[in-house]
């Protein structure tokens, strides 16, 4: 319980505030899959500090472990071996429940493939993590609003998902992940799945989120994705080959 | 997160997927509402079975000279032969040899002939009996009133007529207090039975009652009686008291072996036993065939709501992606199941009200409480368990898991 009352705590305090603990912060992450001689390691000794505000992009060949070291980020999976704290929280010995919390106050997660709830209209999937935390149905619809009139979906809040285009989709998730105002935005190849005008749409939008302070990490596979961000992180076989700040992005 | 917001979320749930909703619950809805049905059909033939057994006074056991023609004793040697008296009757009414026996009726009969001024009946039945035969055979009046002890052992001349021998003796006006000339002798009418109608060929109403002892001074003298009416105390100790009073007679009569027995018992209650037993099987099986639908339709609600889960596995997983506790999907998917299962439930217990006022296979069916609640209870377990159990799996899995399954 006290674990939980720090957790919460500890959300209400960190809100876009820069202060010099780490937001993310891995030691030697492992992720093993199978068992014995076909056991494969996914995330091979992964050590990684990520400050608040910061902008990162991971790159990699496919295979690499990028998605699961972003999953395990996320709180999304947990690791064979390591230590994860979140904020100064440890998280790889949290169980479930305290996770939930975890997830609803402190990421927004933007997946590949959107994962909007189905049948369900835009301003609803905006609304579900608030009602998740408890925020009362009136602000719920007003916070709702106003993330999607900021990713420009002002007009489409009553449609369902398979009445919008992958980028209008993908724009409801991103309103969705930043709604609940987390400290940490993570995207798992956002972009994968859209044309170039949505992309670039895409990417001011993540600009202007990292602008107003918020931490973003970004997988991708194409360059001129990762030469928006700040930091460009590079994975090879589950280990991290390259961390370099982007000249072109940082003074 | 409240509950009055979850509630929301599983009725919205419900909403998004109607058509497996409408399925889910017209399953429920045929398996409560033929359960219901069945039951109540096999229960309301059985009810009406009692009932005809009721009405023929099933308690009652009949005693004949001789050995009847469809009784269970064989025909005894003429030179054996005792005939049955009244003595033989008072011997029932030990309370100590025949503790299931509650009241005895001797009965003598004759053919004669009523007569008033010119209308003549020959009534079918013309006994000479005592008042216990009133309720051993069913017998009640409609006006008038009863001969009673006094006036058997008076001797006195009174009698109870029947509708079929009041209307041919005296028209439509009423009978009470009329005499009429039966055989011989001046009867004052004193009771109308009530209608019985025909049993087989004989009409139940062409009837004429006096006291035992008046028939045997004044018509018959003393001639054997022509049989015995016993009334057990209960349609269950009927057999019992066949048994007691078949002692007593071998005693009285010196009969040893079955074979030389000189009396017959009938017992209506045994033919209808058999019907009743009949009637029993019949409700088992519909029970059989109810539980049947019952489970087809509890594994049908078992595989929606399975399926129900497996397929939204993946959105369970963006759920906790976003942040939902394992308890608020719990909730949702239980609420859900409920309310499936409650209303299909509801409608299945309306439906099989309604259903049972119909006759069904000339039997109106009575439906039977238990059944209600049985089939109501079950559906909702069903229900609650099928769709709480897997989707307490879902919700168990790490977000991930969920969310890479297809
Ligand atoms: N559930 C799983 N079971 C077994 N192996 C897995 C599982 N998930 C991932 N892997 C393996 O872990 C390794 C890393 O996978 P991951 O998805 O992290 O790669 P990635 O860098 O995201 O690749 P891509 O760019 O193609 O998305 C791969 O070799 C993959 O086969
Ligand atoms: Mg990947």
């Amino acid at each position: 319980m006290a674990q939980l009352v720090a957790v919460v705590a500890a959300a209400e305090a960190v809100d876009s505030v820069v202060d010099k603990q780490p937001v993310i912060d891995v030691r030697d992450a492992v992720k093993r899959y199978g068992v014995g001689d076909a056991s494969i390691f996914a995330l091979d000794g992964v050590s990684l500090t990520i400050d608040a505000g910061e902008y990162v992009a991971i790159m990699g060949p496919s295979g690499s472990g990028k998605s699961t070291l972003m999953n395990i980020l996320g709180a999304l999976d947990n690791m064979t071996s390591g230590e994860y704290f979140l904020d100064g929280i440890e998280i790889s010995s949290m169980d479930e429940s305290h996770l939930s919390i975890v997830r609803g106050r402190k990421i927004g997660f933007i997946f590949q493939s959107f994962n909007l709830i189905p049948r369900t209209t835009a301003i609803a999937n905006v609304e579900l993590p608030m009602a998740y935390q408890g925020v009362k149905s009136k602000e719920r619809r007003e916070r709702a609003l106003v993330a999607l009139d900021v990713v420009g979906l002002g007009d489409r809040i009553n449609h369902e998902p398979t009445e919008l285009s992958g980028g209008q989709q993908q724009r409801v998730a991103v309103a969705r992940a930043l709604v609940t105002r987390p400290a940490l935005l993570l995207a798992d190849e956002p972009t994968g799945a859209l044309d170039s005008k949505s992309t670039a749409d895409l990417l001011d939008l993540f600009d202007q989120i990292n602008a107003a302070g918020r931490t973003v990490v970004v997988i991708t596979h194409e360059l001129d994705v990762a030469h928006r961000a700040k930091r460009i992180i590079r994975m090879r076989d589950g280990k991290i080959v390259s961390d370099d700040l982007n000249k072109e992005r940082v003074a | 997160m409240s509950v009055f917001e979850i509630v929301r979320f599983a009725i919205r749930g419900l909403f998004t997927n109607r058509l497996r909703t409408f399925l889910t619950v017209l399953g429920i809805t045929i398996g409560v509402a033929s359960v219901i049905i069945l039951l109540a059909v096999g229960n309301g033939s059985s009810k009406a079975i009692q009932a005809s057994l009721d009405r023929l006074g099933t308690n009652s056991l009949q005693v004949r000279s001789g050995g009847g023609g469809f009784g269970p004793r064989a025909r005894a040697t003429a030179s054996s032969q005792k005939p049955l008296t009244i003595l033989d009757a008072a011997a029932l009414m030990d309370k100590s040899q025949a503790p299931d026996i509650l009241q005895v009726a001797p009965i003598a009969s004759t053919n004669g002939t009523c007569v008033v001024g010119a209308s003549t009946t020959t009534p079918s039945t013309f006994y000479g009996t005592w008042p216990a035969y009133y309720k051993a055979s069913n017998t009640s009046i409609q006006s008038g009133s009863y001969f009673t002890n006094d006036d058997v052992t008076q001797g006195r001349r009174v009698a109870l007529i029947g509708q079929t021998t009041a209307t041919a003796l005296f028209g439509t006006a009423s009978p009470i207090g009329q005499t009429m000339r039966c055989s011989g002798i001046e009867f004052t009418v004193i009771g109308l039975t009530t209608v019985k109608g025909a049993s087989g060929f004989q009409d139940g109403d062409s009837l004429v009652l006096i006291p035992i002892t008046t028939m045997e001074n004044s018509i018959t003298g003393n001639q054997p009686l022509s049989s015995i009416i016993v009334e057990a105390t209960s349609s269950k100790t009927t057999d019992a008291a066949q048994t007691e009073l078949t002692s007593i007679l071998d005693a009285r009569h010196g009969i040893s072996g079955r074979k030389t027995a000189d009396f017959s018992v009938f017992n209506q209650a045994s033919l209808l036993t058999t019907a009743s037993t009949s009637s029993k099987t019949f409700t088992t099986l519909l029970g059989m065939v109810a539980a049947i639908s019952l489970l087809v339709g509890g594994i049908g609600i078992t595989n929606i709501m399975l399926v129900t889960v497996i397929e939204r596995t993946r959105e369970i997983g963006i759920r906790k992606a976003i942040g939902a506790p394992k308890g608020a999907i719990l909730s949702q998917f239980l609420i859900e199941a409920t309310i499936l299962s409650v209303l299909g439930g509801a409608l299945g217990v309306v439906a099989g009200f309604v259903g049972s006022h119909f006759t069904i296979a000339g039997t109106k069916p009575v439906i039977v409480p238990a059944s209600v609640f049985l089939a109501f209870g079950v559906s909702i377990l069903i229900g609650v368990f099928f769709g709480g159990y897997p989707a307490s799996r879902a919700a168990s899995l790490r977000p991930i898991e969920a969310l890479r399954y297809e």
